[in-house]
């Protein structure tokens, strides 16, 4: 293999192997499950598994000494991308994990499910490896078209086809929005690739070339903003996490924070870092609304998914922190906020996964009343991840929040830091509630919670990989780290 | 190498994790078969290590295992300082702490007697026991393996929190329960001081690591820190004050003294392991190893001294007029704890460290004996009650009598070299208070060998006192409990003769301890040192000897001879004599200074600051807000489609007003 | 000769219509989508606009893609329509709003 060197024009495609065998397979599954008897699904399943850690194993086999291009410098291969790809695809198999018997359960057990989702999955590869406006948008929509069409996926459901309508019409707006602003940078600087562009806005502008692409820059940063959930672009989300069936919830909710991450860092930081002043001003304002709106408006909610999905929008506040610190070690620690939050949010909503059954989704809060004594281990699981999400030490969320908090008070916004720390007191409220509910308050129901033991095993690995990194949180930081240097 | 090392903590904490979380699955013989395993590699690998260092002389390794986690620059690491005191105190620990996992197999037996029927906790209490003495090793060891402050402060805790769980293990009798919190609280005090002192050296040595903060102790002593203003203190002195504090709580030093009696309510092989051979020797082991910090404050060092002299004093004082056999032996620890203490104050830290080792084989050996007595008594504490259980336990009791004459220091007894070195470098001492000391230490030989011998004699000899039923039942109890009663008589003969010359007066510390020039009492006790034998001649003509064997007299003619002499003496000095019983009423002055106190400022501000202005005002007023403000927000999210782009829109436009004006 | 200026101007006016569109329709869910139709060509005549005054055919690829992707979004946005439709028998905006809070 000679990917070291970076030749002009050359496809390079071994670079990209992970995303090719990831899509051949996404259409092979489409093709098998397409033959295939109802009895015979669990192939499809395995299947979808299978690339997935194929896949995995790909990407960890291309090792990543320095940064390589690929398809004419469309595609890039850096640190960024492998960290953030090795994380979209193991928090996917988990999410596939959670999914299968809930599907099987509600006679929704399909092929489509597993094919949306590896697409889903190579969009935001491809998001995550973009190294042109281009190529990010087409990962974006190739994420998001498949998401559309999961959070419909329950065709029967009323309540789904509301959300994924609400989904679509502000999803699209968003990527209106976000081709209107590339189309304005593209024409101020000449060039969709992001390398050029830094330059084209490094080497002198004019005042009216600078207003002009401050106009560009905050249409993308209203897209980045739906896509992450900020604060005022994060209606969709607490609708759409509601209305969705839960396993498609946990999946919009858990891996496509990574690629919007990457979206942030490639588009604001790699291409328009110039503009980092302009740029950093909005996020602030982002920031702070959504860790106000998301940790006030979540203690009104009864309802666990639509509380989380307002809990996310605070997350989202919390790691913009990290980013409007704008040193390496800020976004390391978004990065790192930004795992973490995904590995949370997998556990928290598979929690849901696990305590639903046919005709009973446990979305409520009162469903997990008295959770101790139906089954202590998942009553401590459960709180190990509230306490996380409330930021406690001694778990991961405390760790993630330290980093955040800590990378704005050494750029002297120390104000900044108060306001996060007020907040996340604010939070600790609704999280804390769960735990007394499972733990005081009597059970409604005594029904044995019955589900596979791959699910249990796997969101117990979840739950107790957040306390594990929490007491170890020193490698997965200096992974972050190590990104950026 | 370091994974030996590393199993030396491991393997119990092994043993620990299998007899305490699935102790249901393997019974009680699956539960002490696995501990008393794991504790025996850890004694076996120890000793593999001590021949290491003593015959190869294998040098002291400083290695560091684990990077926990860097804050600022400071480095938390879990590492292990294997040296000649380290190697000492592994040996010595887990020695101890396997007879005691022995001796328990018997003690424990019968432990469901001791809980209510339908008592939870009282079920596989058996293996609970197990799983606690165990994780105790583990913490024990990992404290002395330390080479870093933070480490140490984890083992500090942990054996701390073991002896909580344990004074409480039958946590049915109230007492219990009050004393295992006595314990914590006491020890919260101490640890208080102890977090000060480490906190103090990271502020100052910039580190946790013995080996930099060792470096930069020089630097240290020529700086001063002002906590008052105009008032100057020498860093070190600061810190090591600190430090002893820590001490002083774990190792039951006055004032902080008043929780080891009590831990007594703990079953008897606690007491032994913890309460008198092991835990509460860490803080002398501390002080020891901290030995290049104390020794750069005279202060420091003089309050050390006066510390364990007064408790050498006056808890041997109180030893005199208990009736609870195992509270004669606490008190009786507490005194020679003392007689450490003084050691260190007067920098013979070696004769510290090794009267902490002949202490704990003696210690240990007299504990388990009462333990034998209270298991043949059917858990009868009371000497008054007992009297002439010389026949019917014969193993037991001469295994006490050499206990007892190591205790007193009886020449030739292991006990009579670690003391007489004591009290000798005392007297040689230069540093301040050593007048004072001397005098006590001295004193405190005859109250020992009185309190012991009067226990002795109360117990084995004279008339039996104990009721029909149980004197009918007398016998000597199984194997595994008499088995550690001989096998710790050994060393308490032996040891201190064997190891005197290398550990007090050769070099086996080497550079494990550091003695500054000006501190040479014990080298100036080498000076005179001719052998263990000729060491023990001179003991015969001491003053300490003739002091021993007439508190020895007074007990055999209070007790044996003239037995109502003593109610005579009662009666004539009833004022001292209530001053005693009652401890020197230090439990009562702090139960209404610290307890009262403490609850009548808790009251006024709960009244007034919790309850009004916290709760009323900041809490429930800032939560009521919050809510209020949560229903309102609730309202903009009305579920319409054009609301939500509206939403969008209105952002769109702030946006622009922030990037374009601004 | 139509000046570059002339281009922006006519698809910032084609953005504002449909934004326009899109919060002030209360009836009918397909209009919503026409809008959104309207947004990307908007973008698209900006990208024609720029790539012929920059000399530069990279725009015009862009805009190929832009289409292509587009009508797979109509395609899905018309199936979630039908599937709204089967369940509720309605696809007035204005009754979209079981969701909320």
């Amino acid at each position: 293999m000679t990917a070291e060197i970076i030749t002009m024009g050359s496809l390079n495609i071994v670079t990209a192997m992970p995303e090719i065998f990831l899509l051949i397979m996404a259409c092979l599954v489409l093709l098998v499950d397409l033959y295939l008897p109802a009895e015979k699904r669990q192939l499809t399943y395995l299947l979808a598994q299978l690339s997935l850690i194929i896949t995995l194993v790909l990407m960890l086999m291309n090792p990543v000494t320095h940064t390589t291009l690929a398809f004419n410098e469309f595609y890039i291969h850096d640190p960024l991308s492998q960290v953030l790809k090795s994380f979209i695809l193991i928090i996917s198999f988990g999410v596939f994990v959670y999914s299968r018997d809930y599907l099987a359960q509600r006679n929704i057990f399909k092929g489509e499910f597993y094919v949306l989702g590896l697409f889903a999955i190579a969009g935001m590869m491809l998001m995550v490896s973009a190294n042109n406006m281009l190529m990010l948008y087409l990962g974006l929509e190739l994420l998001s078209l498949c998401l559309y069409a999961l959070v419909a996926y329950n065709r029967d459901n009323a309540k789904a086809s509301e959300a994924a309508m609400k989904y679509f019409i502000l999803g699209a707006i968003a990527s209106g929005m976000l081709l209107y602003g590339m189309s304005i940078i593209y024409g101020l600087t000449g060039s969709l690739k992001f390398t050029d562009i830094a330059t084209a806005v490094a080497t002198g502008t004019n005042s009216a070339q600078h207003i002009g692409l401050v106009f560009g820059l905050v249409f993308i940063v209203v897209a980045i903003g739906f896509k992450l959930g900020a604060v005022p672009f994060h209606m969709w989300i607490p609708d759409v996490y509601h209305g969705a069936p839960t396993v498609v919830t946990v999946f919009i909710g858990s891996a496509p924070k990574l690629a919007g991450f990457a979206m942030f860092m490639r588009l604001l930081v790699e291409g328009l870092g110039g503009l980092q002043a302009d740029w950093q001003q909005m996020v602030i304002v982002l920031s702070v609304l959504s860790m106000a709106v998301g940790n006030i408006v979540a203690i009104a909610q009864a309802n666990l998914k639509r509380m989380l999905a307002y809990s996310t929008i605070s997350h989202i506040g919390f790691l913009l922190l990290g980013i409007i610190a704008t040193t390496p070690d800020g976004y390391a620690a978004a990065m790192f906020y930004t795992i973490s939050y995904a590995l949370m949010a997998l556990g928290g909503f598979g929690m849901i996964i696990l305590m639903a059954r046919k005709g009973f989704e446990a979305e409520n809060i009162a469903d997990f009343a008295g959770l101790n004594q139906r089954s202590p281990w998942f009553a401590f699981i459960m709180s190990i991840l509230m306490l996380s999400m409330a930021g406690v030490p001694p778990t991961l969320g405390f760790w993630a929040k330290v980093a955040v908090i800590s990378a704005v008070i050494d750029v002297n916004m120390v104000w900044l830091a108060i306001l996060a720390v007020i907040f996340s007191i604010v939070g600790v409220f609704y999280y804390i509630r769960i735990i007394k509910v499972m733990y005081f308050d009597e059970a409604t129901e005594n029904t044995p919670i019955e589900c596979g033991r791959d699910m249990q095993l796997t969101l117990s690995t979840n739950g107790l990989a957040i306390l594990a990194l929490g007491l170890y949180p020193a490698a997965l930081m200096a992974l972050c780290v190590s990104v950026f240097k | 190498m370091e994974n030996l090392y590393l199993a030396i903590p491991l393997a119990p904490l092994v043993g620990s994790v299998i007899a305490g979380f699935f102790g249901a699955q393997i019974g009680r013989r699956g539960a002490h078969t696995v501990t008393i395993l794991g504790v025996a590699v850890s004694f076996v690998l120890s000793l593999v290590v001590l021949y290491q260092h003593l015959y190869q002389h294998a040098p002291a390794v400083n290695a560091t295992l684990y990077n926990w986690m860097i804050v600022g620059g400071i480095q938390f690491q879990v590492g292990f300082l294997i040296d000649n005191l380290t190697v000492m105190m592994m040996t010595v620990v887990s020695f101890v702490s396997l007879m005691v996992h022995i001796y328990t197999i018997g003690y424990m037996s019968d432990d469901l007697e001791n809980w209510p029927k339908d008592s939870l906790a009282g079920v596989n209490s058996y293996q609970r026991f197990f799983s606690y003495i165990a994780l105790f090793t583990f913490s024990m060891l990992m404290l002395v393996m330390s080479n870093n402050f933070m480490q140490l402060f984890f083992g500090w805790e942990a054996v701390g929190l073991v002896s909580y769980l344990l004074i409480g293990f039958w946590a049915v009798r109230p007492s219990a329960v009050y004393a295992n919190l006595k314990a914590f609280i006491v020890n919260r005090v101490g640890d208080f001081g102890f977090m000060l002192g480490i906190a103090a050296v990271v502020m100052y040595a910039g580190s946790l690591n013995y080996a930099d903060v060792f470096a930069k102790a020089h630097l240290m002593s020529t700086e001063t820190m002002s906590l008052f203003p105009g008032h100057n203190w020498n860093v070190v002195s600061v810190i090591c004050v600190l430090l002893f504090v820590g001490a002083m709580g774990k190792s039951a030093q006055i004032p902080l003294h008043v929780w080891l009696p009590d831990s007594m309510e703990g079953p008897t092989p606690i007491s032994a392991l913890i309460h008198a051979a092991t835990m509460v020797t860490a803080g002398i082991f501390m002080v020891a190893r901290m030995s290049p910090l104390y020794e750069l404050s005279e202060s420091a060092l003089s309050l050390v001294m006066v510390t364990g002299a007064l408790t050498a004093l006056l808890m041997g004082l109180v030893g005199i007029v208990q009736n609870d056999i195992k509270r004669v032996i606490a008190y009786s620890t507490l005194s020679q704890l003392g007689y450490m203490t003084v050691a260190l104050g007067a920098s013979a830290y070696s004769a510290a460290v090794f009267h902490l080792m002949t202490h704990a084989f003696f210690k240990a050996l007299l504990f388990l004996a009462a333990g034998s007595v209270i298991i043949a008594m059917h858990h009868e504490q009371d000497m008054r009650k007992m009297g002439g259980l010389k026949k019917y336990l014969p193993i037991t009791y001469w295994t006490s009598l050499i206990g007892s004459l190591a205790l007193i220091g009886f020449p030739g007894f292991s006990g009579f070299f670690s003391k007489d070195t004591i009290i000798d470098v005392v007297h040689h001492s230069t540093t301040g208070g050593h007048g004072f000391a001397y005098l006590c230490v001295l004193s405190a030989v005859f109250i020992t060998a009185f309190y012991t011998f009067r226990l002795f004699f109360l117990v084995f000899h004279g008339e039996p006192r104990m009721d029909a039923h149980t004197k009918a039942h007398l016998h000597e109890p199984p194997w595994v409990v008499w088995l550690p009663l001989i096998m710790l008589a050994i060393p308490s003969v032996f040891i201190g003769g064997f190891t005197i010359g290398d550990v007090l007066f050769g070099n086996y510390f080497g550079s494990a301890i550091y003695i500054s020039p000006h501190h040479e009492a014990l080298a100036e006790l080498g000076k005179h040192f001719h052998g263990a034998w000729a060491f023990m001649q001179e003991g015969f003509v001491g003053p300490a000897f003739y002091l021993a064997m007439f508190g020895v007299f007074s007990a055999w003619f209070i007790y044996m001879k003239r037995p109502e002499i003593a109610g005579v003496i009662k009666q004539k000095f009833a004022l001292i004599d209530t001053l005693l019983v009652k401890k020197y009423y230090v439990d009562e002055l702090y139960a209404w200074l610290f307890g009262g106190g403490s609850r009548l400022l808790g009251k006024g501000l709960w009244t007034f600051g919790d309850v009004r202005f916290i709760d009323g005002l900041l809490v429930n007023g800032s939560a009521q807000l919050v809510a209020w403000f949560a229903l309102v927000t609730r309202r903009l999210q009305t579920g319409f489609l054009y609301h939500y782009a509206f939403a969008m829109i209105i952002g769109l436009l702030m946006l622009f007003g922030l990037g374009l004006f601004r | 000769m139509i000046t570059l200026s002339s281009y922006l101007i006519l698809s910032a006016i084609l953005f504002a219509i449909s934004v326009a569109g899109i919060f002030l329709n209360r009836k009918n869910v397909v209009v919503l989508l026409m809008c959104i139709e309207l947004m990307l060509l908007a973008a698209n005549t900006n990208f024609i606009a720029f790539s012929h005054y920059l000399n530069d055919s990279a725009g015009q690829v862009f805009v190929f893609f832009i289409l292509t992707v587009a009508a797979a979004e109509a395609a899905i946005g018309l199936a979630i329509l039908v599937v709204l439709f089967r369940n509720r028998r309605t696809i007035d905006v204005d009754e979209l709003n079981e969701l909320k809070g």
